[in-house]
């Protein structure tokens, strides 16, 4: 085998956006003869990572943190050039693509308002240090703020809310992902029809399941606010939670409020119910892990899942009352299909593996499936345990030098191979999620691996099921039929909701006593 | 006062200023600059430290108003005190270059007529040889008495004969005709000569003398340079009393120093060491023969030309070895990433009647490592080499930061 | 009117610091965006940089 060669690019002051940088890095790595690839801003953690991947040049161990590096391990310095002058290429027709407006792009949010004068809104994405900062100046400015960016500190968040509220402004965040303002969608979210239900959301996938059910109703949205995953925390307060709830309570195209997040702290919890009641407008409280109450209240309707929401809004509007029911599908197809599926297994149970790209959505999962299945292991209760297991692939540790799975599915597809040959496992449990901003082929990306997995699984005698749902409307840039035609073909059972899904996931795992649990109505 | 109200007052009191050429006197009658001083370019400068052009012209100063007989005895006289050395700048004034003025020297003199306040320049004494460069034989004392005795009266009846030219005027129309009033002022150079020409004709002058000074302007393309730059001092000084306004209001080089005055911070300095201009040589001089950035002339940046008009004067960014109109455009939009505003009076046809990017904010400055452009000529670090090329030239960021931190602590 | 009410009426324009992908999704979309060619303020000096966002002018002076 003929010496690796090294080979590296400097590019001083040359920032560039982490996405980028990594769909850089994706490409170069499928080129022909290179064995490694990345594409980083030279900061001292990402040259440690440069390290450890055997990919630190001398030249690149002495660039700083605004220097961008591009560096290549391939399998001659013939490759290595092709690669580096492929990255210098990508980077020119991204640099041609930002000025063929004819004029050069502004480099601050103080000059972009003059090449956009009237500008409302600041959609905020730089890494977290600064995020708070370019926050501040942004409401400062008078402007509305989306603030995408995590790893910002709670404190900072307090004092940006604080200020946002002051100025009677908007600050979705820290790490909002997802909104829908004024009928344009925001981040990641997906085309959703005008309609009379307003939502505010601590969760973006979450808004996103529940938008996405409504949209497949033909009912739409006139607001959706994010506020981030901390505001109802007892330091923040619910800020910006209860300035979303004035306005669309003040808002006339308004009929129905949802609100999606966790449980909030004890302190904010009373001050929640009493916005909502305050409101003068039928709500919808879907606070995912509270404990629901029988009976029935009028203005507050608190439901237990993301879907619950969708219908509870609708029924709301419709003037008639909502009872949840595990499964949309009729009873006597489903139990066929569960059948189908538990027979093919081979085995009495088997054990449920989750990789899900929303954080919200695993999280659900983690809540229908404990009671069903026993103990879950998860990534989203460190030190939890258990034979079944759901997997945030956003989380942290598998997103360092990694895009989100939302974009990216290498690692989603790392983890359904290794799933395929863990014996215990019986179903695997999936979310597929569309929208404006997502990956643009997001069913595409997984179909290869789930057929490879269901081939392993059948070659060493056993059966393997794959269960997914999948979040998108009709409206998206990925067609929405065609992504769900794809996994079928897959073999995937495909189910109308996250919730729907998570259940037959359990459904295969458990067998008949979970199956007869769910249809006789005790969940 | 807010930030934001503070600049907009700076911004409009610089762009709305009103510079009129009224008068040429000798600097002890029109700036009351008695007693044995030489004002100098840029910051304030400490003897030692100075660049040897600068300590040449200084020497050659004192020879040429008779304090001292020689170099040697110059030198003595500065280090004793007894000669004050001091900035144009603190006196109403600036200079080009070594920018060295002296009371009997005479001065153009710009009356900003929309605040009432004055500023002051010497008469540019053209190419090669000069004062300006740090030469200081006899041929450079002989020119200065010839500027002092004939051509500075001469020219200040012409001045005075028409009542005041009107500088703004005069620039906005010279920037449509591709002059960046820094390395290209001949077309405003031919439109003052347009202007005195009359005057000077009709002056009651000796016909040989008003023939000596008619062809001391035409030779020189470069004779309106001075009076660009009083003028942008003319508009500059109102701006200096006004509470926090973050606006630049001073950019000076001194050959070691740079040096920036903001607005809102008074006559505070801010300097850094200045760096080397990058550019075009010309025949047989090359970087390494280049002096340290030095003069005030980058007062006309401040006030939106020079580099800040270089969409306007393509034929200077090709000079200075950038590439195009392109380029020149992009330079220009740099710019204004780090201004305030743009010029109300200057504009530039290849955008569009854009006006040129104007009022340097330091916050922007820090806040995007952008740094003012400067179009500047190259000197001789030899004394009296005079100019070897033509380029551009960086204001030090450390200046930039260096006013924040104080702005952050006002 | 809330504060709000006013800004749901208006038509939505965005200024995008950080992902491009986003402003590429929003100019498909019709929605005035511009992509801010951002770099880390103050070369990078967290120092700095907030003490130009306490410096940034307030809006409240336009009214």
């Amino acid at each position: 085998m003929s010496p690796e060669t090294i080979r590296s690019l400097v590019k001083p002051s040359a920032y560039q956006d982490s996405v980028t940088l990594l769909l850089l890095a994706r490409q170069l790595r499928s080129g022909p003869g290179v064995v490694e690839a990345a594409a980083l801003m030279a900061t001292p953690s990402n040259r440690d990572l440069l390290e450890q991947s055997g990919l630190l040049t001398a030249e690149a161990a002495k660039a700083g943190s605004n220097d961008l590096v591009i560096a290549v391990r391939a399998e001659s310095a013939a490759a290595a050039a092709v690669a580096l002058a492929e990255s210098e290429a990508f980077l020119g027709a991204k640099r041609k693509r930002l000025e063929d407006s004819g004029r050069a792009l502004p480099r601050t949010l103080e000059s972009a308002r003059r090449h956009l004068p009237g500008a409302n809104l600041a959609l905020i994405s730089v890494p977290g240090a600064f995020a708070a900062l370019e926050a501040k100046k942004a409401l400062r400015l008078g402007l509305h703020v989306m603030l995408f960016s995590d790893n910002v500190g709670l404190e900072d968040e307090v004092a940006l809310k604080g200020l946002a509220v002051q100025k009677g402004l908007l600050m979705m965040g820290p790490d909002c992902g997802t909104a829908i303002l004024n009928g344009v969608p925001l981040g990641f979210a997906n085309a959703v029809p005008r309609g009379r239900i307003g939502l505010v959301s601590a969760s973006g996938t979450g808004l996103q399941q529940v938008t996405a059910l409504l949209a497949s109703q033909g009912e739409g949205v006139s607001q959706a606010i994010g506020v981030g995953g901390r505001d109802l925390s007892e330091a923040v307060g619910g800020l910006m939670t209860f300035q979303a709830l004035d306005a669309l309570a003040a808002d006339p195209t308004t009929e129905i409020i949802v609100m999606i997040g966790k449980p909030p702290a004890p302190a904010v919890r009373a001050r929640v119910e009493a916005r909502l009641r305050a409101a003068g407008k039928p709500c919808v409280l879907a606070l995912l892990g509270q404990g629901v109450k029988e009976g029935r209240d009028a203005t507050v309707h608190a439901v237990a899942t993301l879907e619950d929401a969708a219908w509870a809004a609708l029924a709301m509007l419709e003037g008639r009352p909502y009872i949840p029911q595990p499964f949309s599908i009729p009873a006597m197809e489903l139990r066929e299909c569960v059948e189908e599926f538990c027979r093919a297994l081979r085995r009495e149970d088997g054990a449920v593996r989750a990789l899900y790209a929303g954080g919200t959505l695993a999280h659900e999962a983690v809540l229908i499936l404990e009671p069903l299945l026993g103990p879950i292991a998860t990534n989203l209760r460190p030190g939890s345990g258990g034979r079944h297991r759901v997997t945030d692939l956003g989380a942290d540790e598998y997103t360092v030098g990694r895009a989100h799975p939302m974009l990216d599915a290498t690692v989603r597809v790392e983890e359904i191979r290794k799933a395929a040959q863990d014996p215990d496992v019986a179903v695997i449990l999936l979310d597929v999620v569309l929208g404006h901003g997502a990956a643009p082929d997001p069913a595409g990306d997984v179909a290869a691996a789930i057929e490879a997995a269901r081939a392993t699984a059948k070659m060493a005698g056993r059966g393997l099921a794959v269960v997914a749902s999948v979040i998108g409307t009709a409206g998206d840039p990925q067609d929405l039929a065609a992504q769900c035609a794809r996994l079928e073909a897959a073999g995937v059972w495909v189910l109308p909701s996250n919730a729907q899904a998570v259940r037959a996931a359990a459904c295969i795992a458990g067998g008949e006593p979970v199956l007869a649990r769910l249809l006789e109505g005790r969940p | 006062m807010s930030i934001k109200t503070a600049n907009r007052t700076t911004l409009q009191r610089l762009t709305e200023a009103q510079p009129f050429l009224v008068d040429c006197l000798p600097a002890a009658q029109a700036m009351g600059l008695t007693g044995r001083t030489v004002l100098h370019a840029g910051p304030p400068l400490l003897w030692e430290r100075a660049c040897a052009a600068m300590q040449a012209a200084i020497c050659c100063a004192v020879r040429y108003e008779g304090w001292a007989p020689d170099d040697t005895a110059a030198r003595a006289l500065v280090l004793t005190g007894e000669v004050r050395i001091g900035p144009c700048h603190h006196r109403a004034a600036v200079g080009p270059m070594t920018g060295i003025i002296t009371p009997s020297m005479p001065v153009f003199v710009v009356e900003n007529r929309a605040h009432g306040n004055r500023a002051h320049v010497t008469i540019n004494e053209g190419l090669g040889k000069v004062l300006r460069f740090g030469a200081n034989d006899a041929s450079v004392v002989e020119r200065l008495a010839w500027l002092a005795d004939e051509a500075g009266p001469i020219l200040g009846a012409a001045i005075r004969a028409t009542g005041g030219i009107d500088l703004r005027a005069l620039m906005a129309q010279a920037v449509r005709m591709g002059d960046d009033m820094h390395q290209r002022n001949v077309a405003a150079s031919s439109l003052l000569a347009r202007s005195l020409m009359g005057p000077l004709v009709r002056s009651g002058a000796d016909a040989s003398a008003r023939a000596r000074v008619a062809d001391f302007m035409a030779a020189n393309d470069q004779f309106f340079l001075n009076i660009a730059m009083a003028a942008g001092k003319a508009a500059t000084d109102p701006c200096l009393s006004v509470a926090d306004s973050t606006l630049v209001v001073t950019m000076a080089r001194n050959g070691t120093d740079f040096g920036i005055r903001v607005a809102g911070l008074g006559d505070r300095w801010f300097t850094a060491p200045v760096e080397m201009p990058k550019g075009l040589y010309f025949p047989g001089f090359g970087p390494e023969d280049a002096n340290p950035d030095m003069g005030d002339s980058a007062i006309v940046e401040t006030i939106g030309l020079g580099a800040f008009a270089m969409a306007a004067s393509p034929s200077v960014v090709r000079f200075v070895g950038a590439g195009g109109v392109q380029e020149a455009i992009a330079a220009t939009e740099e710019m204004a990433e780090i201004c305030l505003g743009e010029h109300p009076h200057f504009k530039i046809a290849t955008m569009d009647e854009r006006g040129t990017p104007v009022g340097i904010d330091i916050r922007k400055v820090v806040e995007t490592g952008i740094t003012p452009l400067i179009n500047t000529g190259i000197a001789g670090k030899i004394p009296g080499t005079g100019q070897i090329g033509a380029g551009i030239a960086r204001a030090p960021l450390a200046c930039f930061e260096q006013a924040l931190e104080a702005f952050g602590a006002r | 009117m809330s504060p709000l009410a006013a800004f749901f009426r208006q038509e939505l324009r965005v200024i995008n610091l950080g992902l491009e992908q986003f402003a590429g999704e929003l100019d498909r979309l019709g929605v005035p965006v511009v992509h801010v060619a951002w770099s880390p303020p103050a070369g990078g000096d967290l120092k700095k940089a907030a003490l130009l966002a306490s410096l940034t002018d307030e809006d409240e002076d336009d009214r």
